[in-house]
């Protein structure tokens, strides 16, 4: 039920915060705060009546399970269901969502109503990705997601938001199209090997092709999940979109959504097709090695702050693309790790980039420089999460390119070793970042104030969380064990 | 004690961390207070630990102390987890204890510096991160330390962060260094492939028996950890980020940049030292890296002005030593050597620091001199430190670690004449490049007017670094010197004893020995001769077109970071500079131009004209009709 | 009992009538008569539905042909209120002046 109650508010939050708007100014903000802490006190209440039976449940176990027919003649039904993975990634999703609506604050000053529906209702959307277990229904929050974000980007962001806000709709919804392509196909081919026409994942798994039409499925799922993660050639419409996108949509797209894709590949494209997996696996780490490396070249050779986090962001994501098709337990405990601190520490870094262009109005990086001893903490803080996006021991992200990079390596060598060169061009656009923006001469005598106590909060917490993560990954990878034990069983 | 063991990368943290938040509302005593009383507490604590260790030594000579399971998945679970035996309690007796004195220091040297709390807290961060490295008890905790340590050090270095040229060197140490550790990381996957644990015990235990000496997958692991090792501590082909490291403050090139993490390398090929032995052609190019380093740089050094890139060549060489004792087997030499290192070369830095404090901020040496009379105590120390980094024989510390060096690289089973006469030729230009900087610096006429005089906390460490730069040769002396074997005692049980070849020649020890006195002695003369008797010869020689091109050759360090430069950095800039627009952006700009050109083609057709339309109905119609009818 | 027309006469009649009524729209300025036309069309295809219910004996044909009376009906009401508009704005009910929705004289708004 727990599940349900969390979709349900976060809608109903919206809803309400859009109508509340209409008689308050500040109404819509303290709705949606409200609703979103609401959840996330909801979650956490959740996680601490059930921390002793999350981690030992045995594999392919849910923790959490609702279920009652939607469409019973196309053997639709709501079923959602969550196991720690579902529950790393919720609790991930209501953390950011409540910093999202925080970052916003004092950023969105026009049409407040209609944005906060946008941004719960994009958490709900996500939130339903991340639980739904009908495939039918999976689509129909993966497009409940997409289609605020699209507003979000479209009305809120900066200069070439509309232009930003089509290339993110026609390249989603276009692999999103051949991945419903993919679930139907499989919902008929299912539907004539078994009698059971049915869209359900649990009955769906197991499900005989021949190899070719395997493989053609995996695609059509892949292709959606790749665009999403993004994996290079499918990632252009991602440093569009994240540099137009308001500070919440920037850090709701890297920390959230391009998770969904992540887990997708984990719950759906190889469970459901295990042979056609192994076929493409050699592919799928040399795709994610060119994604590590030519995120980072790119991010090097960006000037505007935002682009340049965002291209880090196709860098990290192809660790996860390595790690998956690595296909045991080190990577896949990297991969989630990634997903969780890349969330984190590239959201971190897409709020401080907001901070900056609160104060300055510009993102461009050569007009900043020799801004540490006008702002350390905002200082100090953007080292900290360059560092941790250049993967420093110690902080949550090393963890997972760690485990990920150890347990690819065990799969493959070369590959591995191609992609560790990575690791190096990750310290040379993080060190970019920071040095460029706080050290060396000054290019133009900012005035800027340093953090005042909500962005503080913001990124302190944040700070909290990743140094946490890169200490003690413990708790996280002891939820998701059983998930992968049960992933990798299948296979 | 030892259960406090933890306690001691701790409490410099805990210093770093309360400087980090509240350094900029605290008085400047308090500061100081913090910055260099964590570090000495922690350096007492070492000392008692130490001497319960000696004198009560735990089961099998070493204590383990976990703290919490770190990460664990698929059998594999490095640990946060200390480990203490003879090596480590060495390492960390000489980072807290030098980084004591060196804190002392810049208490001083730093004070009127507006960032004097983030200098301290840099600093304490770096001895927290320094001690994790050399406690870790597996490599995993190690690559912590062992990054924590290139963070700070990439801190310091760009300390002084509004010149352009700091905050570049900083980048440069960092990134070349990284490009070492990412060797490192893939040798402890490979580690990891192997035997599913970074646990350092356990993999020494079980290498043996797991590998053949010499089997590909070692060999392998030797060369890629051996990777980290030249990365961080500046040897062949890394090594050009150190003289580019001076930039940062003077007690940052002691502490880090001389004394301590310059040296990880030499610890990291020591812990592992069972993986080395059985990859003999690791080993081997362990002693070549370590011999052609000693001699390049020592060579760069000879033409230096700037009295801290002296130094750093010096440094460089001098680890090449380090990496040649351990390239030959004489493990506890090599480590010996490290410890005698820290003491002079941390006063040498420390020294320099004041003749340039003093001389408001003058680096280049020609534009000293004549500080003889005018500073004595830092000229005595200087000396004393000069001496030992010399190797002059009997009175200083350096020839008793230098020499058991140079006896083993030669009489080692691997070791060989060439390898011996690249260490002795090392020490020839050594003691050339030592005195070279002492008369310049010290003799001759005063240049540059003093500016301000060191104070007491800047002279007491110097003086105690004097004594131990002196003294603590006399831990280990060879076999014709009264053979005493304190420093290799304690390392016995950890490293394995150096297996000597040329048994019973004692006589060439000691031919070796007086040979090695005589050069150096020779080499002071030479420096003296020609730089400050008659610097003409020089001048002349510099003149010649060979000579300016050797001159210029050298003085950039051979040339590395040019072939760098073109080989690396040019076609990355050069790569981002054109495909700053993603050429895969295509993509989706090419389906959408074809749009736009599909219809600025068929636009024609829509001119608003209703019959036009309903014309081209018609035809549809027909055509559609004609079709149906007729295919 | 009377002579059955044969079905290839009627539709003939049918296809000629369709045919007129296209040329009429084709050819004609006027937007009334365009309309005309257009009514000639309509009632062309309501005629080849009758042919064809007769000749298969079915009732089917002749619904649709009320279907098509009603819609004409309505059409017709539509079609003149906007041509009437239309005269109201530009004094005219010349269909060739009334291109003002090409695309030919306003710039690409590509990119």
């Amino acid at each position: 039920m727990i599940i349900i109650n969390l979709i349900g508010i976060l809608m109903l939050g919206g809803t309400a915060a859009w109508i509340g708007s209409r008689f308050h100014p500040h109404a819509a903000r303290s709705i949606s705060l409200v609703s979103v802490s609401l959840a996330f006190l909801l979650i956490l209440g959740y996680l601490a009546n059930n921390l002793s039976t999350i981690g030992v449940t045995s594999p392919g176990a849910w923790l959490e399970e609702v279920r009652f027919s939607w469409i019973p003649a196309f053997g639709i039904s709501v079923h959602f269901a969550m196991d720690g993975l579902s529950l790393v990634m919720i609790l991930l999703t209501l953390f950011l969502g409540v910093l999202s609506v925080l970052v916003s604050w004092k950023e969105i000053t026009d049409r407040k109503g209609f944005y906060y529906f946008n941004l719960l209702w994009i958490l709900a959307g996500i939130i339903g990705v991340f639980t739904a277990l009908d495939l039918f229904l999976f689509y129909f929050f993966w497009e409940i997601m997409l289609i605020p974000m699209y507003f979000l980007i479209g009305i809120w962001g900066h200069e070439k938001r509309v232009y930003a806000a089509y290339k993110f709709f026609i390249y989603t919804q276009a692999s999103g199209l051949l991945m419903f392509l993919a679930i139907l196909s499989l919902y008929f081919i299912h539907g004539r090997n078994t009698g059971i026409y049915s869209f359900d994942y649990t009955d769906l798994l197991g499900t005989q092709f021949d190899p070719k039409t395997g493989l053609l499925l995996m695609g059509g799922f892949l292709m959606a999940f790749s665009v999403k993660l993004p994996v290079v050639p499918l990632h252009n419409w991602l440093p569009d979109a994240h540099t137009q996108a308001p500070t919440a949509g920037s850090l709701i797209l890297a920390g959230l959504l391009l998770k969904t894709g992540a887990y997708g590949i984990i719950r759906f494209a190889i469970p459901l097709f295990p042979q056609a997996a192994h076929t493409f696996a050699p592919a799928g780490m040399i795709l994610g090695a060119i994604g590590i490396i030519y995120g980072a070249k790119l991010a090097f050779s960006q000037t505007d702050l935002k682009r340049l986090v965002a291209y880090t962001s196709v860098s990290h994501m192809g660790f996860v693309m390595l790690g998956v098709f690595a296909f045991n337990q080190l990577a896949y405990q990297g991969v989630v790790m990634q997903m969780v601190t890349h969330g984190i520490s590239t959201g971190a870094l897409f709020i401080l980039v907001g901070f900056m262009y609160e104060r300055a109005h510009t993102r461009d990086i050569n007009s900043f420089g020799g801004l540490w001893a006008t702002v350390p903490k905002l200082a100090s803080m953007m080292l900290i999460f360059a560092l941790a996006s250049l993967g420093l021991p110690g902080l949550g992200n090393f963890i997972a390119e760690f485990l990920v990079l150890s347990g690819s390596f065990q799969a493959n060598m070369i590959i591995t070793a191609i992609a560790s060169i990575g690791l190096v061009l990750g310290t040379v656009y993080s060190l970019r970042i920071f040095q460029r923006v706080f050290q060396g001469p000054k290019n133009k005598e900012w005035n800027f104030s340093d953090l005042s106590w909500r962005e503080v909060i913001i990124i302190g917490s944040l700070v909290m969380v990743i140094l946490w993560l890169g200490l003690y990954p413990q708790p996280v990878m002891d939820a998701v064990k059983p998930v992968i034990t049960a992933v990798l069983g299948n296979l | 004690m030892m259960r406090y063991l933890w306690l001691v990368p701790v409490m410099p943290l805990l210093g770093f961390l309360v400087l980090a938040f509240f350094g900029r509302n605290l008085r400047k005593s308090i500061i100081t207070l913090i910055g260099t009383g964590t570090v000495g507490l922690s350096a007492l604590l070492v000392i008692l630990i130490g001497i319960e260790f000696l004198t009560s030594p735990p089961a099998g000579n070493a204590f383990t102390l976990k703290l919490w399971t770190w990460m664990s998945s698929g059998g594999l679970s490095p640990s946060i987890a200390f480990y203490l035996d003879g090596l480590s309690l060495a390492f960390i007796f000489v980072v807290t204890f030098v980084g004591f004195l060196i804190h002392v220091y810049s208490s001083e040297y730093m004070r009127d510096d507006e960032g004097f709390a983030r200098f301290l807290a840099f600093m304490n961060l770096f001895v927290s991160a320094m001690l994790i490295l050399v406690l870790a008890d597996n490599l995993a905790l190690m690559y912590l330390g062992w990054e924590g340590v290139g963070l700070c050090s990439f801190l310091l270095i760009g300390f002084w962060y509004k010149e352009s040229a700091n905050a570049a060197a900083a980048r440069k140490a960092f990134i070349v260094t990284r490009v070492g550790d990412t060797a490192m990381a893939l040798g402890l996957f490979l580690l990891i492939t192997e035997f599913n644990t970074l646990d350092i015990r356990s993999i020494l235990e079980t290498a043996p028996a797991h590998w053949t000496p010499g089997s590909a997958k070692v060999v392998w692991i030797a060369f890629l950890l051996l990777g980290g090792a030249v990365g961080k501590s500046a040897q062949l082909p890394l090594q050009t980020w150190l003289p580019d490291a001076m930039a940062g403050p003077s007690p940052v090139s002691a502490l880090i940049h001389a004394a301590t993490m310059v040296t990880a390398g030499v610890y990291l090929i020591a812990r592992n030292h069972v993986v080395f032995e059985l990859a003999p052609i690791a080993m081997k190019t362990v002693a070549i890296v370590g011999a052609s380093t000693l001699l390049i740089a020592g060579f760069a050094a000879v033409v230096q002005y700037d009295i801290k890139r002296v130094l750093a060549y010096s440094t460089i060489s001098q680890i090449g030593y380090m990496f040649l004792a351990l390239g030959v087997g004489a493990w506890s030499a090599g480590i010996f050597h490290f410890m005698i290192h820290a003491f002079f070369k941390a006063l040498l830095f420390l020294g320099a620091g004041a003749v340039i404090h003093a001389l408001h901020h003058e680096q280049n040496i020609f534009k000293m001199g004549g500080l003889r009379k005018e500073m004595p105590v830092i000229f005595w120390t200087f000396l004393a430190g000069s001496g030992a980094l010399a190797a002059l024989p009997l009175v200083t510390a350096g020839f008793y670690s230098k020499d058991a060096i140079l006896w083993y690289s030669w009489s080692s089973e691997k070791g060989s004449l060439f390898l011996w006469a690249a260490a002795f030729l090392g020490a020839f230009i050594t003691s050339i490049y030592t005195f070279r900087m002492v008369f310049i610096t010290f003799w001759g006429k005063m240049k540059t007017h003093i500016h301000l005089r060191p104070g007491r906390a800047m002279l007491i460490p110097l003086v105690v670094l004097a004594v131990l730069s002196i003294i603590g040769g006399f831990l280990e002396t060879p076999h014709n010197l009264g053979h005493i074997t304190l420093f290799s005692g304690m390392l016995s049980g950890v490293l394995p004893e150096v297996h000597i070849l040329h048994s019973g020649a004692e006589s060439t020890e000691l031919i070796l020995q007086v040979l090695t006195a005589l050069t150096g002695f020779f080499g002071i003369y030479l420096a003296w001769h020609f730089w400050m008797k008659k610097p003409g010869f020089l001048f002349r020689l510099k003149q010649t077109r060979a000579g300016a091109a050797l001159h210029h050759w050298w003085l950039t360090g051979w040339g590395f970071d040019w072939v760098y430069d073109l080989l690396i950095i040019r076609p990355f800039t050069w790569l981002s500079n054109i495909n700053k627009n993603d050429i895969v952006d295509y993509i989706s700009i090419a389906p959408s131009n074809l749009v736009v050109w599909l219809h600025n083609l068929t636009r024609r057709s829509q001119n608003g004209n209703l019959r036009w339309y309903a014309a081209g109905i018609a035809l549809g119609l027909i055509i559609t009709l004609t079709i149906a009818l007729f295919l | 009992m009377m002579e059955q027309i044969p079905v290839e006469q009627s539709l003939l009649l049918a296809a000629l009538l369709f045919g007129i009524g296209l040329v009429g729209v084709l050819i004609r300025k006027n937007m009334i008569l365009m309309m005309m036309s257009v009514e000639i069309m309509l009632n062309a295809a309501g005629m080849a539905f009758i042919i064809a219910g007769s000749r298969w004996a079915q009732p089917d044909g002749q619904v649709m042909f009320i279907f098509i009376l009603t819609m004409a009906a309505a059409e017709v009401a539509v079609g003149l209120a906007l041509i009437l508009k239309l005269f109201h704005l530009q004094k005219s009910i010349d269909a060739d002046e009334m291109t003002q929705m090409n695309d030919i004289t306003e710039a690409s708004e590509s990119n």
